[in-house]
């Protein structure tokens, strides 16, 4: 059993009465590739925004190498200390990009927080060779930019602070299906090189059977089953997983029967 | 985005819908501000030079556009008094956009009690006539240009920060703003490099439409014989000279001060709007 990077116990969050993300817990390996599947409103997305510190929980901890991250951070070195800790990628790559930042702007003034002393120019080349962007990116504004290739710098952003764990929400959902399965082979591949752990936060059965090595379903705030991802999606045991699974479209599917079957649930 | 310009009942209906319009407004808007500029070199005389020979001159090739009461050059109290008159709602643009952003977006940005205490103070200053406010000041402190500019700053500020504070609250949902905060920058720097001067274009819009009101209630002001000194050329003063011109039959050096100021104001006005309108318009 490799070491845990992340861990996360009994995340609670309640939004009035209703209990977005309720008794989570799941740990994610060293280098290894977790996703959160589920559909809209499962909290899944509340579950992503609490582990990097975009919301806090009510009741629960986020540990990233045994160290408790739920607390609000306190100064400078803390905050920069976090953000080393986790990245994020965001579903919407056409907003997750301020309109009148370039690139290679918006990729400085990152390495400037985080790495002063180091050559600039020559790392914010690597990071777009890493993410499949030429040179050519680096003046770009992000409405030159195709939604791949702005997901790209997001990517590239995020790797910019070297993090130990990167959670992707939806990362490619926004992207349609060729510029996807390309996003998604960049993303195994940065994985194999730097050894970041993936948290993939999606509702596609099809990227989770691509990216990931366990699973976790969740359905109204709870994980109702967890496992490696092959097993889970060979033998579902919930359901609910096998409802997502049936959902997915194909020859012979039929949308009236899936209705029925979740409103049986 | 909802863009809502604050605008005087008057002239909300004043819309740039024609590109002509709004680049004659644009036009005439450059001109004053280059007569401005080169006044001292271009004013064909002294604008204080009496010249008792000439009292309610028409125009002649001495006085282009003739002369007032006290003999004086109409044309060149016009252009010498486009600075002051120019000066004051700049001062009172420049004060209350930067003081409206900042209590707009520290509003929008901490909000809680922060937000209550500045967002009804500023409702508050709404609710006292700026004339009044200026009037007040002037009568505490005597003549001169600064009393009256602050006074109108402050109450043109709660135009700006109420502005500031709407954009900054639609601004920071945008997911940009969380991608920085998840990368670690503080959130002061991102309202001050990132959300500030997104907004920026439309706050400049609303300062626009500001100064052609600024410049309404100063040249006011002056009219009533407050705020710049007696012999300082300005357009309002030059109105109150000229009431007693009209009064004798010769209306000219009333009437073109009149209608500079009143043009000046719909070209801002004009201008403002179609800016605000432009960055409506533009794709994100």
């Amino acid at each position: 059993m490799p070491d845990t990077v992340l861990e996360v116990t009994a995340l609670q969050r309640t939004f009035g009465t209703v209990r977005a993300v309720d008794e989570v817990s799941f740990a994610l390996a060293q280098g290894g590739s977790l996703g959160i599947v589920g559909e809209s409103g499962s909290g899944k997305t509340t579950t992503a925004r609490i582990i990097v510190g975009l919301d806090r929980p009510d009741a629960g901890k986020v540990l990233l190498h045994g160290r408790d991250r739920t607390e609000r951070a306190r100064g400078r070195a803390q905050r920069l200390a976090r953000a080393r800790q986790i990245q994020m990628v965001f579903q919407d790559p056409y907003l997750s990009l301020d309109p009148r930042t370039s690139v290679q702007a918006a990729l400085r003034e990152t390495l400037r927080l985080h790495f002063p002393d180091i050559d600039h120019a020559r790392r914010i080349a690597e990071l777009l060779d890493q993410v499949g962007l030429g040179s050519w990116a680096a003046d770009a504004l992000p409405r030159r930019l195709s939604g791949g290739q702005r997901q790209r710098v997001a990517i590239a952003r995020a790797l910019a602070v070297e993090p130990a764990v990167m959670v992707l929400d939806e990362a490619v959902a926004a992207l349609d299906v060729s510029v996807q399965a390309q996003v998604l082979n960049l993303l195994a591949d940065i994985r194999e090189q730097t050894g970041i752990g993936y948290l993939f936060i999606t509702h596609d059965l099809g990227v989770v059977r691509c990216v990931t090595d366990d699973v976790v379903v969740m359905r109204h705030g709870r994980i109702v089953e967890s496992g490696a991802t092959a097993e889970v999606l060979a033998a579902p045991r919930h359901p609910y997983t096998r409802l997502l699974l049936d959902s997915v479209p194909r020859p012979g599917w039929d949308p009236r029967q899936i209705a029925a079957a979740r409103r049986a649930l | 985005m909802t863009l809502a310009l604050t605008r005087r009942p008057g002239l909300a209906r004043l819309r740039a819908a024609r590109q002509p319009l709004y680049l004659a407004c644009l036009g005439f808007v450059l001109l004053v501000v280059l007569a401005a500029l080169l006044a001292p070199w271009i004013a064909p005389s002294d604008p204080n030079a009496v010249d008792l020979g000439n009292v309610l001159a028409g125009p002649s090739a001495g006085h282009l556009l003739g002369a007032d009461t006290a003999g004086r050059d109409t044309l060149s109290r016009l252009l010498i008094g486009a600075r002051t008159s120019l000066i004051g709602p700049l001062g009172v643009v420049v004060f209350s956009t930067v003081a409206g952003v900042a209590v707009g977006a520290a509003a929008a940005w901490r909000g809680g009690w922060l937000d209550s205490v500045l967002s009804r103070s500023t409702e508050l200053v709404f609710a006292f006539p700026g004339l009044l406010l200026a009037i007040l000041i002037v009568t505490v402190y005597g003549e001169g240009l600064l009393a009256p500019v602050l006074a109108l700053a402050i109450a043109y500020l709660p135009y700006v920060s109420r502005l500031t504070r709407s954009l900054v609250l639609t601004e920071r949902e945008r997911p940009y703003v969380a991608a920085y905060l998840v990368q670690g920058h503080s959130s002061v720097q991102i309202c001050l490099r990132h959300v500030i001067p997104n907004i920026a274009p439309v706050v400049l819009a609303q300062s626009t439409v500001n100064f052609g009101y600024a410049l309404i209630d100063l040249a006011g002001l002056s009219y009533l014989g407050l705020g710049v000194p007696a012999l300082t050329p300005d357009w309002g003063r030059m109105v109150f000279d000229g009431q007693t011109a009209i009064q004798r039959g010769y209306p000219l050096s009333a009437i073109l001060p009149c209608l500079v100021i009143v043009l000046t104001v719909v070209a801002f006005n004009v201008v403002g709007e179609r800016w605000a309108d432009q960055v409506a318009r533009r794709d994100r």
